[in-house]
Order: structure tokens, then sequence, then C-alpha cells
């Protein structure tokens, strides 16, 4: 577990990761659609759907990909999307869930990376199969069982990462908005660093906490914000991976914001 | 025209002339929540540091705040509402709203994200500083000034050296109560009488030369009890615009009510001295003013010409098919310049809200359209792209149509204000913002907006007597409440008939209580009054007019009258029988009053 809390290899930065591509020191995964994806990808870049994982996220399941994607627990690898991140986040997340510690986000989306001009190509790349470890690491997750002891603890800081509207609609008890349009900073998907740290210190999340991060239904948004926090430093944070659609379904108690009409003022 | 005249990149966009922002304020900002979370600051202290920066409380909660973003005189520019863009979907709901006074404000802001707001602001120019609090509020100007064929000079470079003189000045942070200044272009287009201070150009022969300068209007405003502005003298020459300006702030600093916060604003002072005191006090002041600056103090009157730079067209869209609607649009949405071929086109909005995505893309068309590359926001919570050529016309309208934005009505009764009511406002008695949606649905359904008798008539609507919509100088106004019948209650609104704020500025006269279910209706009922007793040449405003001054001599001769052809309309049902009646728009639970404390009411 060599860099949960170095923020430099949370994202792979654009030219680093041509560089790996050429030196054959990466394994790229695009987790677009397939459709998007055979029309054209990063060069080397192999497919996995968000959808193709989320069909099935077992451990076990998720062993079988990691391996015919030809990743061991030595290899370095860096995800994308064209979706502002946070479905590379969720991919990225579960590799690391796996145990598997070589694993960034591009800094920028695909459609970004494209619009510089940068190669791309439409070959899909011959793999051979390679054996990964399974060595779970249940401290970067929250199960909704968790989620109900630790939200009485102090020093326990929990961030739902909807938009505003949704947040003021319902929400777990307790929790703050963080919507995961703030992560963002121009074509990057995470602001630098010092940015981030302020945003998180005038929120008073502080790296003396334990922060679980959710989102509306399987971990994206706010598996982007659980490496938001890492790259600001803030390693000691849980992703509640079923986030809110699970906690409706258990019936478990939410919150809304009383007596206005919020949703009137939307122009939408 | 050469192709020098011609814009070329995006990245040539006009930077903003003046940069209203202080980074600074943004860590200050930061700071001071922290202090006062900690208990270190106490809550009155910091309720006024944090209006004077511009935040203001929000409904039912001390977590959240509006920030509302100041536009001197209207203006915006591309890159700038980029910005504001982004900042709606990061830390507000995705939208924004542009207010009756040219700002545009951020709801559901989390408090402790307020400075990274002010932080990119900054990075645009602009300010949220003083745009709430006992300061001199967003200086005011016609989004006609410098196209109106009715003025007499543009009077945009005065409102923005006024609004950069007051701005952050110590003679101005700590006043009794708000102050407000609007600039106009002519008569028709302003609001000069309804504000502590308000100017119209002038122009005056003296001595065989032409002199610039003002009508000035004083003590006007609109609230739980509206006053019309007095006009201080016959003209006012441009040089003692600013000894004027600072004689009148310093006199309200020195003499305003510190003490009853409903009475404060300074037309109760002139109303309580009376108006000739008052004004004799304004001229002695005046020339103390004049005769005791240490140093010649003057406002920086930028008077360059705007650059107008026709936009780049890569292809000629002349002749191309025009969509059905254009037409429609083009006579409610858009006003000839006095600079032939040109237009000023004004975007449709529901109450002032605009989604992100859509203030994205009237960056882009403003940039595209717009041969001075920035827009107006109007008084009317919608928002002007001036400097259209006639023949991109089509071209911007179908641009506009993509985006949402091509909504007639504009320019008419259509499109009604709502002010953020109970979406929002502690001091909401009712959701006046969704009001004033459902009327515009409803009304643009019925093409209301292409009758010329409605164009000049307009529709107000406040949340509670406060007048942030300004009801009392609208052809039809309404302010909320709640009623009961037993122990039911059920939301309705004062309606009040006839305001206007043009040269024959008045307040409207009050008729019935409107159940807010019944409002549409009866406006639609007082329409048809108004069709079948109307006189040839009449519009709905000029029946209206004759009647609250009891100078109408058909069948409908009073507002009593009008009240008893809508009593059926009014009448209660019982609870059984319309279970809707009783609820408020937006809501599906039982209407019940309920409000915060104000922070003042705009």
């Amino acid at each position: 577990m060599c860099c949960l809390t170095d923020s430099i290899n949370v994202t792979a930065d654009v030219d680093s990761l041509r560089s790996e591509i050429k030196d054959k020191s990466v394994r790229v995964i695009d987790v677009r659609r397939e459709a998007d994806y055979k029309q054209d990808h990063i060069p080397t870049a192999v497919n996995l759907p968000l959808a193709t994982l989320l069909s099935d996220d077992s451990p076990e399941r998720v062993l079988k990909l990691v391996n015919s994607m030809g990743i061991d627990d030595e290899t370095r690898v860096v995800v994308y999307d064209d979706t502002f991140g946070a479905l590379a986040s969720r991919v990225a997340w579960t590799l690391e869930y796996l145990g598997h510690s070589d694993v960034s986000l591009l800094e920028t989306t695909y459609g970004h990376w494209k619009s510089l001009g940068l190669e791309n190509d439409s070959q899909i790349p011959d793999i051979q199969s390679k054996e990964h470890s399974m060595n779970l690491q249940s401290n970067i997750l929250a199960t909704s069982d968790y989620l109900e002891t630790a939200k009485t603890r102090d020093d326990v800081i929990l961030i739902d990462n909807r938009e505003r509207l949704n947040f003021l609609e319902q929400h777990i008890p307790g929790a703050i908005s963080l919507p995961y349009r703030t992560l963002a900073f121009n074509d990057k998907i995470l602001r630098p660093k010092e940015e981030m740290k302020r945003l998180l210190d005038n929120r008073g999340v502080t790296e003396n906490s334990e922060i679980i991060t959710y989102c509306g239904s399987v971990g994206t948004l706010s598996g982007l914000a659980y490496y938001a926090l890492k790259s600001a430093g803030l390693s000691n944070t849980k992703l509640y991976v079923r986030s809110f659609k699970e906690w409706k379904n258990l019936q478990k108690p939410t919150e809304k914001q009383e007596d206005a009409s919020y949703w009137d003022l939307s122009a939408e | 025209m050469t192709l020098s005249d011609l814009k070329q990149s995006k990245s040539d966009s006009n930077p903003s002339k003046i940069n209203w922002s202080r980074l600074e304020e943004a860590d200050n900002f930061a700071n001071t929540v922290k202090l006062f979370r900690q208990g270190k600051y106490d809550e009155d202290s910091f309720r006024r540091f944090r209006l004077q920066h511009g935040a203001y409380g929000t409904r039912m909660t001390g977590d959240y705040a509006m920030v509302r973003i100041k536009l001197p005189a209207g203006e915006v520019y591309p890159k700038q509402l980029e910005k504001i863009s982004q900042l709606s979907e990061q830390y507000s709901i995705g939208s924004a709203h542009l207010s009756t006074r040219e700002n545009i404000q951020l709801h559901w802001v989390v408090l402790e994200d307020v400075s990274e707001i002010l932080r990119s602001l900054a990075e645009v120019g602009l300010t949220s500083r003083e745009a709430c609090g006992n300061t001199v509020r967003n200086v005011m100007c016609s989004p006609m000034s410098g196209v109106c064929s009715d003025e007499k000079f543009d009077a945009t470079p005065y409102a923005l050296a006024t609004a950069n003189f007051f701005l952050r000045n110590p003679m101005c942070q700590n006043l009794p109560r708000k102050f407000k200044f609007n600039f106009t272009c002519c008569e028709k287009h302003g609001m000069v009488r309804i504000v502590d201070v308000g100017l119209i150009p002038k122009i005056k022969e003296i001595d065989g030369t032409t002199q610039k300068g003002f009508k000035i209007f004083l003590g006007g405003g609109l609230g739980n009890k509206s006053f019309v502005g007095h006009q201080l003298e016959e003209f006012t020459p441009e040089e003692d615009l600013l000894y004027t300006s600072m004689a009148v702030v310093r006199i309200f600093d020195r003499l305003g009510d510190r003490k009853n916060l409903a009475r404060n604003r300074m037309r109760y002072l002139v109303n309580e001295m009376g108006w000739e005191k008052f004004q004799n006090l304004v001229l002695k002041e005046r020339a103390i003013v004049r005769a005791t600056q240490s140093v010649i103090t003057t406002l920086q009157v930028d008077t360059t010409p705007n650059e107008i730079k026709r936009p780049i067209r890569i292809s000629d869209e002349s002749g191309s098919t025009t969509h059905d609607g254009y037409a429609r649009w083009l006579k409610t949405n858009t006003i000839k310049q006095k600079q032939p071929d040109y237009r000023s086109v004004f975007i449709t909005l529901e109450a002032g809200d605009i989604t992100a995505n859509q203030l994205n893309a009237l960056a882009d068309i403003i940039h595209d359209f717009s041969s001075e590359d920035k827009a107006r926001v109007g008084f009317l919570q919608n928002l002007a792209l001036r400097y259209v050529h006639e023949d991109d016309l089509p071209h911007l309208y179908s641009k506009l149509l993509e985006h949402g934005l091509a909504k007639s009505g504009a320019l008419t009764m259509t499109a009604p204000i709502g002010c953020s009511g109970t979406t929002s406002c502690n001091l909401a008695l009712t959701n006046s913002h969704r009001l004033a949606k459902e009327i515009q649905r409803e009304f643009i359904k019925l093409k209301l907006d292409e009758d010329d008798d409605l164009s000049d008539s307009s529709i107000k609507i406040s949340g509670c007597p406060n007048a942030c919509a300004q009801h009392s100088i609208a052809t039809i106004g309404f302010f909320g409440g709640g009623a009961r019948v037993g122990k039911d209650m059920y939301p309705n609104y004062q309606m009040s008939l006839g305001g206007r704020s043009d040269g024959d500025t008045m307040l409207g006269q009050t008729c019935h209580r409107i159940p807010a279910k019944r409002v549409i209706p009866v406006i639609l009922k007082i329409i048809e009054l108004f069709k079948e007793h109307k006189k040839p040449d009449d519009t709905l405003k000029t029946w209206l007019h004759r009647i609250v001054n009891n100078n109408e001599d058909s069948e409908i001769q009073s507002v009593n009258d009008i009240k008893k052809a809508l009593e059926p309309l009014v009448t209660p049902p019982t609870k059984e029988d319309d279970p809707d009646f009783y609820l408020d728009y937006g809501s599906d639970t039982s209407y019940h009053t309920k409000t915060g404390k104000g922070e003042c009411a705009a």
C-alpha cells in the first residue's frame, strides 16, 4: 500500500501517460461504452464499460476481470472515462478495493484528450491473462451497517456528492453537501491540491476525521470525491459504494430541508 | 464595413472595463466564517459583515446563503456569464436568478462556500460587495441606455462612475438602511421615481452651448409603504451629479432613522420632514460638499465609446428558412435601436431563472451576435443583447431556440415578475416565484403576448408586503399573504390595479384579495372586462389608468366595479369541494404561513 497518502499518484498527467504507453509500462482502462471504445480510444487501452463491472462487482468476478485485462499485482494501471472522471473513479476504486495499489485516474477526460489532438486509434490490443492476488481493502469500503454506527461518532464526516437540489430534498441525516461539480477544475477532473485543500478546510473536512462519501446509487460521483479527498492528502476515506439508493431501500432514516419550495427556483 | 471592424475569435472578447473585485475579501470572508462558527464573532456583527459582502440569509436555515452578484449598470460580459454558470453548478442549484435590480443571484449556497465564490468572481472582475446590507446597492442603469431613441445621452458611464465612487467608500458603509440609485435613458424605460435617487439624462441650452445634466428624483421607494420620488430641481448639471449624490447620502447618514427597521429607508425621512424642507437641506448640503472638498473630487466618467464590431459570419444565413414563431418573437422580444440596422433583443426567462447550461450558451451567443460583445441585465428579471444586426436576427433566433431561450413575450405582460418567495426567502408567505411561472406558461399558451392591447401592461408578484417584485407599480400587482376558512389556511394575494413607473408614476390601487389558485382566472376576467368596455385606442394600461383616476365613463368606472365583477371568483370553496384551493403552488402539503427574520427587503 505504497501510495494511499501520496497525492501525486491519484491522477496521471497526460504527458506521463503518453510516455508510459510508449514504454509499454502501463495498462490503460477505458470505461466508456463498448461502442464508443470501438470507435476510438487511447492507444493500447482495454475496455471495461462501467455497466459490465456493475453487473456483478463481487470480488471473485472483479478478480476474473482484472486477470483478463492482464493486470497482476505489479501492473501500473491508469483509468479514464468521458464523464468527468466519475466512472473511472468507480473502476479505480474497485481495483483498489481488490488490493491493487498502483492505479491512477487520467487527469482529464477522453473528450479533452481528443480535443488536444493527442493520439488515439481503434486497435483492440491482444491481452495475455495474468494472475492477480486478492487482498480486500475493507478500510476503504463503507457498508450501510458500518455507516449507521460510524455516523454517530464525532470524528466521522459524511459527504453527499449529489447535486444541491437532490441533497435539499433528501439526504442521510448529518451529511454535508459537496456536489461533485465542485471537485473539477477547468479541463482537469480534480482541482489542484492546494485548491482542494482550501475548499475542504473551509468546510471543516480535515485530516483529523474519518470521511465517508456517498452519492445517488452506484458510487460514481462519490468515487470521484473519494479520489478528490485522497488528492488533498485525506487518506482516511471510505466510499459508501451502494450509496443513497440502498440506504432508502433499507428504509433507513433520511432528512430534508423543510419549509422551502427550492425546486421552483430551478430553471430546469 | 472594413474587415478590421469585425470581431475575431472569442479570445479577443472584451474584458470588463472596470474590475469591481478585491481578491483579499474572499480570504477575509473565509476566515470570518470560521471565527463565527467557533463562536468568536457574535451573531449581529457577523450578519452585518456577511451582508456587506453580498451574502443574504436563506429561508429557515443558517447553513445556506444567497450570494448576490452586482452588475453595475447591468453590464455583463461573456466570460463573466461563463463563470457564473460554473459557480451555479458548483455551489448552488444549477440555476442562477436574475433579479429586478441587475444582480445575478446564486441561492442555496453553503455559507462556508461563499468565499470560494468570491474568489472565482474576482477572476472575472465581479463582486458581491455591498449587494446587501445598509449600503449603496447596485447602481442601476436602463438596459436601453445608449441605444434608446428617446434618450438625450447615454447615462451608462455616469452610472458606472457612481457605482465605482461609492463601492467600498467609507462614507456609505454603515447607512441607516440600504440606498438605491437608478439611472435611466428616458421616462418610459426607467424606474427613477421609485428609488432613493433616480436620474434621467437631460440636455440644456445655456448661452448657446449645450450642457449635459440630469433630472434627479429623490425619496421614492417601494415596500410595505411606498412613495413616489420628488424632482430635486429643474436641471442638475453634470458636474453637480457627484456633489448632489454625496449630499443626499450624507443627509441620510446623519438624519435617517437608525432605530426603527421598518421605517428607516430615506423615503420615510423625506415624508416625515416634508419635501420642501428636505429639498432645501439637500441644496445646502450640496453647497457645503462642493466647498469643503480638500481635493477636487470628481466622478471618473469614462465616455470612450464602446467598440462596435459586427461578429464575423462563417456562412451567410440570410434567406435561410425562418422558424415558426420567429415573427412572434421578433415582435414581442426586440426593440429597434437609435443606431440604424441594429436591434436590442430581450431574452424571456421564467421569473428570472436561468440554467447553468443556458448561461454558458448565452456567453457564446452574446459573443457571436452582439456587436458590443456584452449584455445588459434589465429591470424585469431578463437580459438584453444589444447591437444585434437586423440581418442576424433569424440566425440568432434559431440559436436561442436550441437552448430554450427563444420564448416570446419578454417585453409584454406575459413575462410576470416574481420575487423568490418561499423558494428561498425568509420573509415570504407565498410561492410568488412559481405563480409568476404558472401565469407565464398559461398566457403564452393563450398567445396573450401577441395582443397589442396588453403589451404595455405588467404583472408583478411579491411573496409578502415588502415589494421586491415591485408589485405596487404593476398594472396588475400582487403581494402574498395567508387567509383562512375556519381553521383551514389558504394562500392568497392582495391585488392592486393601475400602478406604473413611467413619467406618470403612480402606485396601484388596492382591489380584492385573490386566492392563489384564482389569480389566473381573475387576470383573465379583468382582460375580458377590458375587452368588453375598452375604447378603440385603449390598452389595458390606459383603460385601468382612467379607472383608478375616476375618469372612466363606461359601465366599469371604478376599482369597486371591478371588485364586484370578480366577486364570484374569489369566494373560497369548502376544502371537501376543492382541496387544491388550499394548497400553494409547488406544494402538496397543507398551507401555513411561516417566516423567519428578514435582513432587507430586496
